[in-house]
């Protein structure tokens, strides 16, 4: 036995179905002891139990690499065991790497000597092998990890290739719209609205059952056009005829359906009890958390938006966009985009000892529903046209509605737009969405004096609420992010002219 | 293990007669509950289930040895199968600790002939049928799908869905009455298991239904182990279970779960009924699941610990060993030799898991179906050169 596997290092292993980390409760043995082979060596806390975890091989415990109270990621070396402790001393030279004596582990004996077979014991692709890769031969999901997951190069790749879109596509917890397959057309952009329908499928798959498609074939409706309601993505007859009717249209505000306070809902107390549950006790989860640990600060900036609305307008005016769900909100988000592209920081997340600066922009739209708030967002906003992002706007809203907006829908976002004015209220403070570093309140848009070119006119006048975290976001910076959105809206044509 | 006949003596006395034995036999205990040897391990020499059938043992002193050896076996085996998956060897294991009794019991009281429709947690049951216990292994480590010739053991595959193999189980048995396999000594039996938590599926109720009307040769085995994963038994029955089969018209019995002997006389004894044309049972073997569903839950967040020790006290192999010991059938060096003999096949085991090739992704396609099909050609196909894209491919 050579001295490479006569050293073994245990890695914390997946002891539930898919945990990621496990908190060391207790040792069980410390540095020198002798152990046999099943002898409770360790108690761990997962989230799902805390469990003994039994020595894999019998011999001297050399080193234990995480405190009591550690948190520590499965698939991380825990303990070294020397199996065979009696053989003297392990040299260096034979060793290999610093294998030999480590207070924590170097990637060199990470990638020697987990589960180390005997030499000549284990051929490659075994279980304790090397596998194709040169990761260590484990199970398919369970088991050590040795380094971060890396996907092993396709042929003919080229290692020069440029940053595509899609290394920079947000780290979407949704299916990848375009197969791995397929890096070239991977290069080419990617537009959610061109090349893939609104359930991620590339434009090229379109579900749908016999029927519905000669349905749509009657009433003359691009399938393709169609983002289906159905399973699996699938268009409904339900898609094809709102296609058809022209019902298409949306965003008017989602109608919060107040807890239900008739009288018979009281008791003989005159209260009623209401269990917190769902979206309610997820809201609360989530605003408590914030609340309490970003520092907020909010600044209000009040704007005379008349360009805007003529400039929607316009735009509604144009026979390109007859069909398209026109609406200040629209605009809103797009004086956001650009104004992020100017000050990327505020596009941002605390991670603690870091601050996570994102190159894309999923754009949090805070819907009010029949379940309660949920805000889904609209992944990599920034690299839409104004087109893509008035349906994605559109299609979001919709999906918001019927109640079938995604947990993936719901996730990643990085910076959110609340629109309290379909409320008709003027402003207000909102609180961050947990990972989020700004949020903005968009108020009503009311028509009011406003002094305009040295005269009292009557104006379309709204107000601008801006929270942001402190820890990252200084006032200055946050005032020119808020700034910028203003001056936007104030004149959304020039602002276009002079920044993109 | 070769096991002749030992001998299982049951008569259906008079339901009043016995009853003054019937209490004095399982005295202390549940009158309800058959059994043959008590938790300090004294024999009891009869019992008398609920329709006065009275059951008995009569081993010699080699077949109880026997019996003690396969429940200290099929321990170790299954301690050792935890173990690896606490070491990140197995993805999960669904742990048959404290239920060791039942299952060895029951396995033994099958007769070559006669076939067997597991859960997941057979273990017991699948050694005793002779089946190398690395068997199953590969499933939960998830490099093969588990299999075994059904036919070769007549022992089925590990069922995952709960419940479902009593309606496979019950139309098999129909097949075997269709056939004409029942009827004398030599007739086929088929045994079903399931644990409490599955007589609330549909499943379990239909396979009730049919095997009742249709006389199908089966015995149903319920381990109550008293949690279906958390959910203890009160959520899953008003009255005791094995009454739950006079309502579909078949004898039930509740027999202590943790004794073997009583495990075995009452399978033993519906099995024979079963073959010879007699038509189905329930058997409810009272037990208790020392350790958790499977490795993936922690039962002390839904049990109390006094619950538990109440059962440590109860212990199967505890009383077998106290039983062995009072009648000197076996010494010391007896029992020290079955446990070199479990320390053996653990290790064993343990090296033949670790030794467990991983499967090529395109294995995956094999035994989908005998002989293939276009679809999954291309399937395969396509695969194949998907794998082949990556630098470095083998293939």
């Amino acid at each position: 036995m050579s001295g490479v596997s006569r050293i073994k290092e245990f890695n914390l292993p997946d002891l539930g179905e898919g945990l990621t980390e496990g908190e060391i409760l207790a040792w069980l043995v410390k540095e020198g002891d002798t152990i046999e082979l099943n002898q409770p060596i360790v108690e761990v806390e997962t989230a799902k139990a805390a469990v003994e975890i039994p020595a894999k091989w019998a011999g001297q415990v050399r080193s234990i690499f995480h405190p009591e109270g550690s948190t520590v990621e499965v698939g991380t070396p825990i303990i070294a065991i020397d199996t065979d402790p009696g053989a003297g001393p392990v040299e260096a030279s034979t060793t290999g790497a610093p294998a030999a004596d480590l207070p924590t582990p170097s990637a060199a004996s990470l990638a020697a000597v987990e589960i180390a077979p005997e030499e000549g014991m284990v051929e490659p692709g075994l279980i304790g092998g090397v596998a194709p890769g040169g990761r260590t031969a484990v199970l398919v999901g369970y088991g050590p990890r040795n380094a971060p997951a890396k996907r092993r190069p396709r042929k003919g790749a080229s290692p020069e290739r440029p940053a595509t879109p899609a290394a920079s596509v947000p780290p979407a917890p949704a299916p990848a719209p375009v197969p791995a397959a397929a890096p070239v057309t991977a290069a080419a952009p990617v537009t959610a609205a061109t090349t893939v329908n609104g359930n991620g499928r590339p434009g090229g798959l379109v579900l749908a059952k016999p029927p519905v498609r000669k349905l749509a074939k009657d009433l003359g409706v691009d399938l393709g056009s169609l983002s289906g309601s159905g399973p699996l993505g699938s268009i409904t007859r339900e898609d094809v005829q709102r296609a058809a009717s022209g019902t298409a249209t949306a965003a008017e505000p989602p109608t919060v359906a107040a807890p239900a306070t008739s009288a018979a809902a009281f008791g003989a107390d005159r209260e009623q009890r209401i269990p917190v549950k769902g979206v309610r006790r997820l809201t609360a989860e989530n605003m408590s958390r914030s609340a309490f640990t970003a520092p907020h600060v909010t600044e209000f900036l009040t704007v005379d938006v008349t360009r805007t609305m003529k400039a929607l307008d316009r735009l509604r005016g144009r026979r390109e966009w007859r069909d398209v769900r026109v609406s200040p909100l629209l605009l809103v988000a797009k004086a956001v985009l650009l104004a992020v592209r100017r000050h990327p920081m505020v596009n941002s997340t605390w991670a603690g000892d870091e601050i996570v600066v994102k190159e894309y922009v999923n754009l949090g739209i805070a819907a009010a529903t029949e379940r309660g708030l949920i805000v889904p967002n609209i992944k990599d906003a920034g690299r839409l046209t104004l087109r893509e992002l008035a349906d994605a706007l559109t299609d979001l809203v919709q999906t918001a509605k019927a109640g079938r907006t995604s947990p993936a829908d719901m996730s990643g976002g990085t910076l959110t737009i609340t629109n309290v004015g379909v409320f008709g209220v003027d402003t207000g403070t909102p609180i961050l969405p947990p990972g989020e570093s700004a949020i903005l309140a968009f108020g009503a848009v009311r028509e009011m004096p406003w002094v305009h070119k040295g005269k009292v006119r009557p104006r379309q006048v709204t107000t601008l609420g801006l929270s942001f975290d402190h820890r990252i976001i200084d006032g200055e910076l946050g005032s020119k992010f808020l700034r910028d959105i203003g001056d936007f809206l104030a004149d959304p044509e020039a602002a276009l002219l002079a920044w993109t | 293990m070769a096991k002749g006949d030992p001998g299982v003596t049951t008569t259906r006395g008079r339901r009043a007669a016995p009853r003054a034995k019937r209490t004095a036999a399982t005295a202390g205990g549940d009158p309800e509950l058959v059994q043959l040897l008590t938790p300090a391990g004294e024999r009891v020499e009869s019992a008398f289930g609920p329709d006065g059938t009275e059951y008995r043992v009569d081993f010699t002193d080699e077949e109880y040895r026997g019996l003690y050896r396969d429940l200290v076996l099929v321990r170790k085996l299954d301690a050792e199968a935890t173990a690896l998956q606490r070491q990140g060897e197995l993805g999960l294991w669904a742990s048959l600790l404290g239920q060791e009794a039942a299952q060895v019991g029951s396995g033994r009281a099958l007769r070559s002939q006669d076939m067997a429709f597991p859960t997941y947690r057979e273990h017991g049951v699948l050694y005793c049928r002779g089946i190398d216990p690395i068997m199953p292994l590969g499933l939960f480590r998830g490099v093969d799908q588990g299999g075994w010739d059904p036919n070769e053991f007549k022992f089925n595959m590990y069922t995952i869905v709960i419940g479902a193999q009593t309606l496979h189980a019950t139309g098999y048995a129909m097949g075997v009455h269709m056939d004409g396999k029942t009827g004398g000594d030599d007739g086929e039996a088929v045994i079903a298991y399931f644990g409490d938590g599955a007589t609330s599926q549909g499943d379990v109720n239909e396979a009730f239904v049919w095997a009742s009307v249709f006389n199908a040769p089966l015995v149903f085995f319920c381990q109550n182990n008293q949690y279906a994963i958390s959910e203890p038994l009160e959520r899953q029955t008003r009255v005791p279970l094995y009454q739950r089969a006079r309502g579909f018209g078949f004898p039930g019995v509740r027999v202590d779960g943790n004794d073997v002997l009583a495990s075995y006389a009452v399978t033993r004894h519906a099995l024979d009924n079963a073959r010879h044309g007699q038509g189905p049972s329930l058997i409810e073997a009272y037990t208790y699941r020392m350790g958790a569903h499977t490795t993936s839950d922690d039962p002390t967040r839904y049990r109390i610990a006094s619950e538990v020790e109440a059962w440590q006290a109860k212990d199967p192999i505890a009383r077998m060993k106290a039983f062995l010991e009072k009648q000197k059938i076996a010494d010391g060096s007896f029992f020290a030799e079955v446990d070199e003999q479990a320390r053996a096949e653990s290790v064993h085991l343990r090296e033949r898991v670790l030794a467990m090739p991983d499967p090529e992704p395109v294995t995956m396609f094999d035994h989908v179906y005998p002989h293939g099909s276009p679809e999954l050609d291309e399937q395969r196909a396509q695969f194949s050169r998907y794998l082949e894209s990556f630098e470095g491919s083998a293939h």
